[in-house]
């Protein structure tokens, strides 16, 4: 399962990191949800990987880390705040600009 | 319970800006009356908080009454209270610029303003890693949508590589809080001190890259050097009172190396001591010699305003970079001066630029604008502090840095480059204040346009300026209080032990 979780992280990243250096906007924008996938998956992992244990202490022989599941659960909502953003700012950077080029250049 | 006033800070812009979404049907006036009072309530409050930390006390603030390495800790040392000050400072007069009329021009101009400060006191109190994190997005939201204030396709393209950069840092920056916390098990700043400390040595690779990568973050929002790329367009391109309010946005970037930086891996850290300094004074120097050159090949004022942050976050860290008591005391003198003189120069820019018609604030001829002798004089003022020439605070601020760099190795390098940096800078600033004012049509004064009364713009920049003399005047209790704050930050074992609750 480790091997599976690492090499998931880092296709994801690798494709994040690839998207986000086009130059188109919507190929950014779905980078950054790579990216942010990736990491979600990471701070998931830093808490270990266990199944069928109860995140509380004392209720098993061992537990679970809570922690890393309550940071995720911030950074999936913060993620997902910021990903509404940038689709609504790429939409207009099109309108304004008239081309989805990231530097609003037209044919390049 | 003087314990409150640490959370205060955080939470007043926070409810005043609830209050204002949910009052945003009211007239402009009594939004900008609200916001007005929740800013001097602010200042107040941050005031109180630097009374009570200027003895030396380290107030720790425990939500919800959890002990602090399981709990969320906020701290207020006498560098977060300095940082909460300036900020407040700087936002009334932002703010009081916004009034002027710039408010209007977008929506919900005031809600954001109030959770940008929000993000900004939460950033400087907070006491562990992830909760800077959040702090970040919170500020960071707010200022995307300050930067769009008012739209325009300059700004949207500028808001565009704005919001792609910062939200890879973002990712940056979860990648390493988890990383801090999967090898150390910790996130709390004190307890992250202390294991970072003890680290064994199996695991230590690891953490220099955490570290490492939270560095790379930081200078990416404190704009060094190559990761500056992104400022000169967004800063050229928002609204003036906007980017007067940003001028401590990469102010957040130097606070967070520098807490990271003295606390996390200061000279008590064994084999991960010291980490960042490498990197830090080569890149800083740079950043300042670039800028500077920025500055004096820029084609607007606005712009040449941007450069000059660069170049002034490059002097901040390289008075950080020095690492010794000394340095880093000179540069928490140097950074609310730095912060009070940029701002006042984009505020300047605009009220320039409103006058000069359609030539704006460009480095061309034009025709006179009214009442020159006033706005020459107030760009002046502005142009000496940044230049750092006697007496005003600029000066005194380099100075200190360049003493504090005697006994440093890279002696030589640091001289050279402050001083021929503020040569340039100075050649600079002189040719577009006669760029600007001097060379102009003779005798032809631009057509009477409707501005908005002049006192919206006077006053605020004025008070920006007043500020900064108020920093010469008063520069021994401030440079005293900052010599303190950097004793503090060098010695981070009262840190620990007041968050750890060793004390309690």
């Amino acid at each position: 399962m480790e091997a599976l979780l690492a090499l998931s992280i880092g296709v994801l990243t690798a494709c994040g990191v690839y998207l986000v250096l086009r130059a188109r906007s919507f190929a950014v924008v779905l980078g950054l949800t790579f990216l942010s996938y990736a990491v979600n998956l990471f701070l998931f992992a830093m808490g270990r990987l266990a199944i069928g244990q109860p995140p509380v202490i004392g209720a098993a022989a061992t537990h679970a880390d809570p922690l890393p599941q309550a940071l995720v659960l911030t950074a999936i909502v913060i993620g997902f705040a910021m990903t509404a953003f940038v689709i609504m700012l790429a939409l207009k950077s099109r309108a304004e600009l008239g081309n989805d080029h990231v530097d609003g250049r037209g044919e390049a | 319970m003087s314990n409150h006033l640490v959370i205060a800070p955080v939470l007043l812009p926070f409810l005043a800006g609830v209050v204002l979404l949910a009052l945003r049907a009211l007239p402009l006036p009594t939004q900008r009356v609200i916001a007005a009072i929740a800013t001097l309530g602010q200042i107040v409050l941050a005031a109180l908080l630097l009374n009570a930390v200027s003895g030396g006390d380290i107030l720790v603030y425990e939500l919800g009454n959890w002990p602090a390495p399981w709990g969320i800790v906020l701290v207020a040392d006498r560098l977060a209270a300095w940082m909460v000050l300036t900020t407040a400072l700087l936002a009334l007069f932002a703010l009081l610029y916004a009034s002027g009329g710039s408010d209007g021009s977008g929506r919900h101009f005031h809600v954001l303003f109030q959770m940008q400060l929000f993000g900004l006191s939460g950033a400087f109190l907070t006491g562990d890693l992830f909760n800077l994190f959040v702090f970040f997005e919170i500020l960071l939201i707010a200022s995307y949508g300050l930067l769009l204030h008012g739209g325009g396709a300059r700004r949207v393209r500028a808001g565009m590589h704005y919001v792609v950069l910062n939200l890879l840092g973002s990712t940056l920056f979860l990648f390493a809080a988890g990383l801090f916390y999967g090898v150390l098990g910790t996130l709390n700043f004190a307890d992250l001190a202390v294991k970072i400390a003890a680290t064994p040595p199996e695991n230590l690779g690891l953490v220099r890259a955490a570290g490492l990568m939270l560095f790379g973050v930081f200078a990416l929002k404190a704009a060094l050097l190559p990761l500056h790329l992104w400022l000169p367009a967004a800063y050229a391109a928002a609204a003036a009172p906007v980017v007067a309010l940003f001028a401590i946005m990469t102010k957040v970037g130097a606070y967070a190396i520098l807490r990271t930086h003295t606390l996390l891996f200061g000279a008590e850290a064994g084999p991960l001591a010291d980490l960042f300094l490498p990197w830090l004074l080569p890149a800083a120097l740079a950043t300042l010699a670039l800028g500077m050159l920025g500055v004096l090949a820029a084609t607007r004022l606005a712009q040449q305003a941007a450069y000059l942050v660069v170049a002034s976050v490059g002097t901040l860290l390289i008075a950080f970079g020095l690492g010794s008591n000394d340095g880093i005391a000179a540069g928490l003198y140097y950074l609310p001066h730095s912060t009070f003189a940029a701002a006042s120069l984009f505020l300047l820019g605009d009220a320039i630029a409103r006058r000069r018609g359609a030539s704006a604030d460009f480095f061309k001829t034009a025709d006179d604008i009214p009442r020159a002798g006033l706005w020459g004089g107030l760009f002046f003022m502005s142009a000496v502090l940044l230049a750092g020439l006697p007496p005003l605070s600029g000066f005194l601020g380099k100075f200190m840095i360049l003493r504090a760099a005697l006994a440093h190795p890279m002696l030589p390098w640091v001289w050279g480059v402050v001083l021929a940096t503020a040569l340039l800078g100075l050649i600079a600033l002189a040719r577009s204040g006669s760029l600007l004012f001097f060379r102009s049509h003779p005798g032809k004064t631009v057509a009477a346009t409707p501005f908005s009364p002049m006192r919206h713009e006077l006053v605020p920049i004025i008070g920006l300026l007043a500020l900064a003399i108020g920093l010469t005047i008063w520069a021994g209790p401030a440079s005293d209080f900052a010599r303190a704050a950097a004793v503090q930050l060098l010695q981070p074992a009262a840190y620990i032990g007041t968050v750890l609750g060793g004390a309690r």
